[in-house]
């Protein structure tokens, strides 16, 4: 950071630099991408016919049932972030500090957990804990005998566990990445001083993880407000409404999109002073032992309790993981998935209908034309974005960087509600095309994407550019045969987190397709509405498996842990 | 097995012998060729309208049939999102809501189209304007899974759901995505009132979309007893092997036509004659009662011996306009009883 500053301080040559049209146009993409669907959603949610109006804030938030939602979200959210909290924070230190056995397995599904669809983990949970037909709670009575289920997964507890199991990586990433960097060494001289090893974790390893606790802790809200396809899948059968399903709601005919617009600002608000109140915290972060490089960390014995701990790892992965993904297996050879998997039960139908079938057979065209795309032009543009703002080549390079991170307030359905305003009259008619679908997904990936990209060129020195510039090379040709190559594996990166961004966004394509423009997601969504297990499942390992072939790819090419990767951008 | 084996060598005969009536007779087959395929958005279920698209494809080479499936709700509302933003993409509609045909009419949105042979359909199943004709009726039944529940118990009126005695064991599909259940619940409200949705929801159903779903349910035993839902699809889901028997009330059970129409803006008019003409053939809707379980407008199609006439159901039929004009109201209050 510091040596980026002085090195690379603005020269009065570079503003007449051939290259700066590309600078600025990149700039001026991203101000497009984001601004102008923004504008439109708060010009639409006090548009009238006679001019301004307030009238659509009035009756949204004066609406008792929409109030309803509101509450729930809040509960949703706040709940589900403290689950996480109370899931991430241990893992992160057991596997970041302690002899754990099989520590790099347990990091590794944590990541499995991670790039797990929500929705296909709510609807995994449907076929696990339906209060009647799941499978634990036909365990749980042959076993007990009892009447009632253990778990009722359409319930508002229900949800919070579902988005919880999904979102607590948030948590572990934050915390394990911190953990990482600091060094026993305070930890050690309290000890020395005769501290217990309780009295060091509360006393000193407690407060220097706090921000990251924190921090951690907002993401997983931040992250359980914007959700739609778990409470779509789990709240709506249990007869209440989020803010998110909610909004869609709005969308049928005749759709209301003004009351959508107005009904989406407490959303954004809410997530956008989160993340504020995040910045605070890791701004603050004054801690001289935090991010430094020197010390060494040493491993805490757990001794007799290695192995319950090892217990309660291993609970947490089989409900984020094993089971949901065993289940779906399962479903997807099974005749009738409540059944058990016998021969005669046994099919392979689910496999030929679902890709035999016109509809999944495009959408999977479809998903995977604009993975490629926005994963190629995001990782692009969100290089070049990083490049800019790192070596400080327009004026307001900083409006940009926070620019590119600010789609992280916008919860997915809300941007769909601000591009579907936008795009569906002239001058631009995107909508039934897969362009929409493409500028959501891109303004959705950039924050990711940008800070991976400027992770990577921080750790490139300029002074490799300098010279070249120096020995007259232009700032296109340093840029393709210096910094290029340098950057290559994390610019791969930001590609694999795009593309595994987009194939699995739901909340908001189920807004923006058009029956022509479906992806995977929508046609998952909407088996789901049908009823059609099977091919849900068989649609769901399908993604699944594409998922990990890409991370298997990055792993491969990065030649370390991806999670790393993700660290580093998370904190960047 | 061999029931099955039975089903697939009829469907092969009937589209062998389809396809050679079609290519002899058809002159418009060129021009449909031309075009090259018929958009169809329907909310015929996923499986069978793809299997009526196949039938189409073997019958009309080189015509291809585009499948978009999924509500009658979500079929009106893609397709007005998609005018607004101009776009002219369907060419057949198909939901199961009446209303959707009266607002469609009004609008000035279909080509006024009737196919061949549908003079002789019952009255119900005719628009008296020669705008959209029925495709197909089911009607709206309770049905139950017989592992969970005794014959002797079951339900067997629509007030007998309001028992406290199901509380938390039923299921219903959603009067906001499905235009089968939007009728459902027009005619239940006209025979017992809204107060019986209110004291139904006090059972907490659990509540599913489509009305395909809750026979799904009801056959995983997720809730033994569906409050509605087309008889079709516990039809089929029965015929699987599933234990699910259907209980037909005798206060009525509501029927549901389900229109199709050309619309006005027809990017594949060509096509989509022919595409109506051949859906609506007696053949066609003869697949449809044999291995759909659905009925038909068509007095001359016979009926799978386990299913009963329609002449011997006591049905409860729906005003079309009057579907129209409380579409809103249906949507709300349903919402306003079960809470989502």
């Amino acid at each position: 950071m510091a040596e980026a500053a002085t090195a690379a301080r603005p020269r009065r040559w570079e503003g007449l630099d051939r290259a700066t049209p590309v600078w600025l146009l990149a700039a001026a993409a991203l101000v497009g991408l984001i601004l102008m669907p923004l504008g439109w959603l708060a010009y639409m949610s006090v548009r009238s016919d006679g001019g301004l109006t307030a009238a659509h804030y009035v009756r949204v938030l004066g609406d008792p049932p929409l109030q309803k939602a509101l509450w729930n979200t809040v509960v949703l959210a706040l709940w589900s972030g403290l689950m996480a909290l109370v899931i991430g924070a241990p893992l992160a230190w057991l596997t970041a500090r302690t002899d754990l056995p099989f520590r790099r397995s347990i990091q590794s599904l944590v990541m499995a957990s991670f790039v797990t669809p929500p929705f296909l983990g709510a609807f995994a949970w449907v076929m696990l804990a339906g209060p009647n037909a799941g499978y634990l709670n036909r365990l749980y009575r042959e076993l007990t005998g009892a009447v009632d289920p253990l778990l009722n997964i359409f319930s508002m507890p229900g949800l919070i566990f579902v988005v919880a199991i999904y979102t607590f990586p948030y948590v572990y990433i934050m915390i394990a990445n911190t953990l990482g960097l600091i060094a026993s060494d305070l930890e050690d001289a309290a000890g020395i001083l005769g501290a217990g090893r309780f009295q060091v974790a509360r006393t000193i390893t407690l407060p220097m993880v706090l921000p990251a606790i924190l921090s951690g802790f907002i993401l997983a809200v931040l992250q359980a407000l914007a959700l739609f396809g778990s409470p779509a899948i789990l709240a709506l059968p249990a007869g209440f409404h989020t803010v998110t399903t909610q909004l869609w709601s709005f969308f049928q005919y005749p759709p209301r999109v003004e009351l959508a617009a107005a009904f989406s600002m407490p959303l954004l608000l809410a997530t956008a002073l989160l993340l504020l109140v995040q910045k605070r915290l890791l701004g603050r972060r004054g801690y001289a032992a935090v991010g430094g490089k020197g010390g060494q960390r040493r491993v805490v014995a757990l001794g007799r309790w290695r192995h319950p701990a090892l217990g309660v790892c291993l609970a947490v992965l089989a409900a984020a993981v094993f089971l949901p993904y065993g289940i779906l297996l399962k479903a997807a050879f099974s005749r009738a998935w409540a059944q058990p998997l016998t021969w005669d039960n046994f099919t392979l139908d689910n496999w030929s209908f679902t890709f035999l079938s016109v509809t999944t057979r495009s959408a999977i065209v479809n998903t995977l034309e604009l993975g490629v795309l926005t994963a190629c032009v995001g990782a692009a543009l969100a290089t070049l974005l990083a490049y800019v703002t790192n070596r400080r080549l327009v004026a307001g390079h900083q409006v940009l960087g926070f620019l590119a991170v600010a789609p992280v307030v916008i919860p997915g359905v809300v941007l769909a509600v601000a591009l579907f305003v936008a795009y569906t009259r002239p001058p631009f008619l995107l909508y039934g095309t897969l362009w929409i679908l493409f500028l959501a997904y891109l303004t959705k990936e950039m924050p990711v994407g940008y800070s991976q990209s400027d992770a990577t060129l921080r750790g490139i020195h300029p002074e490799l550019e300098e010279a070249g510039r120096i020995l007259g090379a232009g700032r296109f040709r340093v840029l393709r045969e210096i910094t290029a190559p340098l950057a290559r594996s994390g610019i791969i990166a930001t590609w694999c987190f795009v593309f595994i961004g987009v194939i699995r966004e739901l909340s908001a394509s189920i807004i923006l397709f058009s029956p022509n423009t479906k992806v995977m997601s929508v046609v998952i969504f909407d088996l789901k509405e049908e009823g059609q297990f099977g091919a849900i499942a068989v649609l769901g390992v399908f993604m699944l498996v594409m998922t990990f072939v890409i991370v298997a790819v990055m792993q491969r090419l990065l030649g370390r842990d991806v999670m790393g990767g993700r660290q580093a951008g998370g904190a960047g | 097995m061999t029931h099955h084996r039975l089903v697939s060598l009829l469907l092969a005969l009937a589209m062998a012998l389809l396809a050679v009536e079609a290519r002899a007779q058809d002159p418009r087959l060129e021009a449909a060729r031309k075009e090259g395929k018929v958009v169809w958005y329907t909310s015929l279920a996923l499986t069978s309208s793809e299997k009526v698209a196949k039938l189409f494809e073997t019958a009309y080479p080189g015509v291809k049939v585009e499948v978009h499936r999924t509500g009658s709700q979500r079929i009106l509302q893609r397709m007005m999102q998609e005018l607004q933003a101009n776009i002219k993409n369907v060419d057949v509609v198909h939901t199961s809501d009446a209303g959707h045909y009266v607002l469609l009419k009004e609008k000035q949105l279909l080509m006024r189209y009737t196919p061949a042979g549908v003079d002789r359909f019952a009255p119900g199943f005719k628009d008296k304007d020669g705008f959209h004709y029925g495709l197909r009726a089911t009607v709206n039944v309770i049905a139950y899974n017989t592992q969970k529940v005794s014959a002797a118990e079951a339900p067997r009126t629509w007030k007998d759901l309001l028992d406290p005695k199901w509380r938390g064991k039923l299921v219903t599909a959603h009067p906001g995505y499905s235009g089968v259940i939007a009728t459902h619940v027009l005619a239940l409200v006209h025979l017992h009132g809204w107060d019986y949705f209110k004291a139904l929801a006090q059972n907490k159903p659990m509540l599913v979309q489509s009305a395909v779903d809750p026979s799904g349910v009801v056959a995983s035993g997720e809730r033994p007893v569906a409050v509605d839902g087309g008889d079709y699809t516990f039809y089929q889901v029965k015929k699987k092997g599933n234990p699910v028997e259907i209980v037909y009330p005798k206060e009525g059970v509501p029927l549901v036509v389900s229109p199709s129409a050309i619309t006005s803006f027809a990017p594949h008019p060509n096509a989509a004659k022919l595409f109506t003409d051949f859906i609506f053939s007696k053949d066609v809707q003869q697949v449809l009662a044999d291995t759909e379980g659905l009925y038909s407008g068509n007095p001359q199609v016979t009926y799978p011996s386990d299913k009963p006439r329609l002449s011997d159901l006591k049905l409860l039929s729906v005003d079309a306009e009057e579907l129209e004009k409380r579409n809103e109201e249906i949507k709300t209050r349903f919402v306003e009883f079960f809470g989502a």
